[in-house]
């Protein structure tokens, strides 16, 4: 132990030496700690501090009273009976859907991956709008083609339906991802050598597969049980949901302690699953690709399985297209379920009463995303191309906004932020902070997996011929960056715009989002505004994704391809 | 001289484990002198890369001194050192322009873009690829972008150029190609130049000496006839083309060389036989195509005898396995112009014989 402390001291007083060679990237490091602490880490920090600490003494009393109350337990057996079979089943289907995209010839397979990524484009809780709208009371199919009156679309089934829907994409990416990488000459290899199509898959597809679909399982487990707006709206009081109960305790009792200690329970499970993902199940991937990557013959699958396959693919997709044109529906339908006939009056109220909504969305998403993005490269960048005592921390410290739910971080940031020294709360820039220090750690994700693929010689030799560190970031690190950054940037910008279950804790009068207006008009049943609102919001989205591919393509069209792989 | 390494050496630590460490390099000496092309030459692993990295600045030798152009620069960082350095990878910065990769080194030197503009034609002019000029990395061939990396580290007139195994990454045709090319550009800007590679043959044919390493260690440093002909141990002479070890003992000592005893027989070496006295046991060191095989009937001058074991055909040469008698390890031979050398089979008795001069005698190792 103590030959290990001493290595490790050593090791770390090496690397300050070294470090304050540099000055300017030492404050960098300096800025960027501070920063994680005070935003990433403090949070937390005051979760767990309100929640065993009351009247200024230790004491386990509050989440003695939390896990003794019946309703609460409930509350987290649901939550993780929803993660575990939301996971399962999405991951299932993502599976399905992959594999069919993958490994089949089959038509219109554009249109099913257009089709599927929406999801990800859109607020997550639109899918438990569409569900209320379809199955609810006055829902188009129960109540008008059906002619069922009280339907029971609350509770486990209407919400399991919603999660499935809204996150089986992520799955499927993945999948696809991980399948794709699965040379199908392998399938084609063993399919000579005299197996079964059957055996085939079961022996060399899936058991290749199944460290992705692992990783997939535990993604989603984490991504449902941090969910809070399909249990807000579908979830109902029978069956309760502890982020939303978290959520209910703060805003419903002003009970700040309780409402802690919820996002306490609520983070531990997260956060454990999101590391097992990410430090065990990750690492176990195979590595199959060798040479060029060769086409499929597509003969691994029958031409049954196939339609079969198909068939399920036009099935989700049509469910999927029907939640959306629901929506779209809706926001032009007078009094949906009543009378549904055309109106412009729901967009009209939003581009009047609900337009600052609108702009503050915009602001807050176009402020913070840039910023997040260049952090998250320059974090990236600190992370995998220098040595400083600590580097370990700093990357934790910077995913770990990806482990911990939207709603644990809200409830944190409350505490953290409404006493001195820092009283942020209810103006933009807690907001502003919020997003920044939740989507650093897509920057940089793609900010590290771009620099792994630059070769390191590339910065040495700029250095060799004589440029300073910060000069070769500027002029070679950075524009080689560039693509990376973009990528990310439109995923924090979809994130920021679609935001909820953090966000929802730190809106202000003077400073509202338009999830959380979505969410005020469902809950007050208008449910034409709530989708006025959802296809303007999918539609800025939309509108800012092919800005950014346009500005891609226009100036950094030759980054495209072989340029990184030099 | 243009490049002084004093006792260098450079140990790796693993930090989790205090006992692991590896020593990359060990007390290195070596002098390169002004306008000079040396090859650090070994096998993966054997430290000439890192020795390279120290001279660049890139990597901190744990002791000794790196002399540059008379001045100790152990200090100073790679980008403010006077070298310029040819990557394995070429490390061509794949968005810009050929011209603006060639141009870097002269940009950061604050030279005016024109200037910057007529001093890359110049060159591109010189190393006969002004043709490429406006190009993207990402359409150049292979041979093109390493041309583009030498350029960019010739632009900046460096004191020394440094190569790390440039031509690894091309197709046999082309390294043969480029390996005259790189000799003559450097050459005719008479840079003082160290060349890392692990191919002998390109060793030979770029350096005027070569540095034979082998863990951390420099074997021998010579020009190549010396390491070829005189290899200073059993190391340089196994790694350096194909050898028979012959283990011998000195009979007898005269001022011509000396008499010594090996497999059946014995036989006079000179000129050369070194600081052996009478009794001493030695290795013979013998190339493949030094030896010479006589059919059938015995003679009495050839020192060895023995039985074709395996013959491989390959066209312009013929190469036996022979077993003689008296030697534990097969003797290699190979026959050049064999139609005029005869043919044996598999199973022929021969004479085995060798020019007195063909033969380096290294101590025995037990």
């Amino acid at each position: 132990m103590l030959k290990i402390y001493k290595n490790w001291v050593r090791k770390s007083s090496q690397e300050i030496v070294h470090i304050t060679k540099d000055p300017i990237l030492l404050l960098f490091i300096l800025a960027i700690f501070a920063s994680l602490i005070i935003f990433i880490v403090y949070p937390l920090f005051k979760v767990i501090i309100v929640s065993v600490f009351s009247k200024g003494q230790f004491s386990l009393g509050i989440l003695k009273e939390v896990i003794s109350n019946w309703y609460f337990r409930q509350g987290f057996y649901n939550s993780i009976l929803m993660g575990v079979l939301t996971s399962i089943l999405g991951a299932g289907i993502g599976f399905l859907f992959a594999f069919t995209l993958a490994r089949t010839d089959i038509p219109l397979k554009k249109i099913f991956h257009l089709v599927a990524i929406i999801p990800i484009i859109s607020p997550p809780f639109i899918g438990a709008m569409a569900i209320i709208m379809l199955f609810g009371n006055n829902g188009l199919i129960t109540s008008s083609l059906l002619g069922i009156r009280n339907f029971k679309i609350y509770g486990f089934r209407g919400l399991l339906f919603a999660q499935v829907i809204t996150f089986f994409p992520v799955a499927y990416i993945t999948l696809r991802g991980v399948l794709e990488s699965i040379s199908p000459t392998l399938e084609d290899a063993a399919f000579d050598l005299g197996g079964s199509r059957w055996k085939v898959f079961r022996k060399v597809t899936l058991p290749l597969a199944i460290p992705g679909i692992a990783s997939a399982i535990l993604v989603l487990f984490v991504e449902t049980l941090a969910d809070f707006g399909n249990p807000l709206i579908l979830a109902g009081s029978k069956f309760p949901i502890l982020s939303v109960q978290a959520y209910l305790q703060i805003t419903g009792m002003y009970d700040l302690p309780k409402g802690a200690a919820l996002a306490l329970i609520l983070l531990v499970p997260s956060i454990s699953v999101y590391f097992l993902q990410k430090y065990w199940v990750a690492r176990k991937k195979y590595v199959t690709v060798t040479g060029k990557p060769t086409a499929s013959s597509h003969k691994v699958i029958s031409p049954a399985v196939k339609w079969i396959l198909f068939g399920l693919c036009v099935f989700i997709t049509a469910i999927i297209l029907m939640i959306y044109i629901t929506i779209l529906w809706g926001a032009f339908a007078k009094v949906w379920g009543y009378d549904n006939s055309w109106t412009m009056i729901h967009f009209k109220y939003v581009f009047s009463v609900g337009f600052k909504a609108v702009t503050d969305t915009l602001i807050i998403a176009v402020t913070s995303t840039p910023i997040a993005g260049i952090l998250g490269m320059i974090i990236a960048f600190l992370v995998v191309r220098k040595k400083f005592p600590g580097k370990n921390i700093m990357e934790f410290t910077s995913m770990l906004s990806f482990a911990v739910p939207g709603t644990v971080i809200g409830i944190g940031y409350i505490l953290g932020f409404n006493s001195p020294p820092l009283v942020l709360t209810g103006t933009f820039i807690i907001l502003i902070l919020n997003f920044i220090f939740r989507y650093i750690p897509v920057g940089i994700q793609s900010g590290v997996a771009i620099l792994r693929q630059v070769d390191p010689s590339i910065e040495e030799a700029a250095i060799d011929l004589g440029a300073d560190s910060q000069y070769t970031f500027k002029r070679i690190t950075l524009p080689l960056m560039i693509p990376a950054f973009f990528s990310g940037l439109i995923y924090s910008f979809v994130r920021a715009m679609t935001a909820i279950s953090a966000a929802i804790f730190l809106v202000s009068a003077k400073w509202n989002l338009m999830t959380v207006q979505i969410m005020s008009q469902v809950e007050s049943g208008r449910l034409g505004a709530a989708s006025a609102f959802s296809v303007i919001l999918v539609g800025i989205i939309l509108l800012a994704i092919i800005i950014i591919r346009l500005i891609l393509t226009l100036f950094y069209g030759s980054f495209k391809g072989t340029m990184l792989k030099i | 001289m243009s490049v002084k390494l004093v006792n260098i050496s450079k140990i790796f630590q693993d930090h989790e484990n205090i006992q692991k460490k590896f020593i990359a390099v060990d007390h290195v000496n070596l002098e390169i002198k002004e306008g000079e092309m040396v090859t650090l030459l070994g096998p993966s692993g054997c430290g000439k890369t890192t020795t390279l990295r120290i001279i660049s600045g890139f990597e901190t030798p744990s002791s000794g001194e790196v002399w540059i152009s008379g001045e100790m620069v152990n200090n100073i960082p790679p980008n403010k050192r006077d070298t310029s350095m040819v990557f394995q990878s070429y490390a061509i910065f794949p968005h810009l322009s050929v011209a603006q990769n060639i141009g870097f080194g002269l940009e950061l030197k604050g030279w005016k873009t024109k200037d910057i503009k007529s001093e890359v034609k110049k060159i591109m002019k010189i190393m006969d690829f002004s043709e490429l000029y406006d190009r993207r990395p990402d359409q150049l061939s292979g041979g093109q972008q390493q041309r583009v990396a030498l350029a960019r580290a010739i632009i900046n007139k460096p004191s020394v150029l440094l190569f790390d195994e440039p031509l690894s990454n091309l197709d046999a045709k082309l390294r043969i190609q480029m390996r005259i090319e790189i000799r003559r550009i450097q050459k005719a800007f008479g840079i003082t130049s160290i060349y890392v590679t692990h191919d002998q043959e390109e060793a030979m044919t770029v350096s005027d000496r070569i540095v034979v390493m082998n863990g951390g260690k420099i074997m021998q440093a010579a020009i190549p006839f010396k390491i070829y002909s005189y290899p200073a141990n059993a190391f340089v002479a196994d790694f350096i083309g194909r050898v028979n070890f012959i283990s011998a003992k000195i009979k007898a000592k005269n001022e011509k060389g000396c008499v010594v005893n090996f497999g059946s027989g014995q036989k006079e070496i000179h000129p050369e036989c070194g600081e052996f006295n009478a009794g001493d046991k030695v290795i013979l060191i013998v190339r493949p195509e030094s030896i010479k095989m006589t059919c059938c009937k015995e003679d009495k001058i050839s020192p060895m005898k023995g039985k074709v074991d395996k013959v491989v055909y390959l066209g312009p040469t013929i190469e036996y396995e022979i077993e003689v008698d008296g030697i534990d390890r097969k003797i290699n031979a190979v026959i050049y112009n064999p139609i005029e050398e005869g043919f044996f089979h598999e199973g022929d008795l021969v004479n085995i014989d060798f020019n007195s001069a063909a033969a380096h005698i290294l101590p025995a190792n037990d």
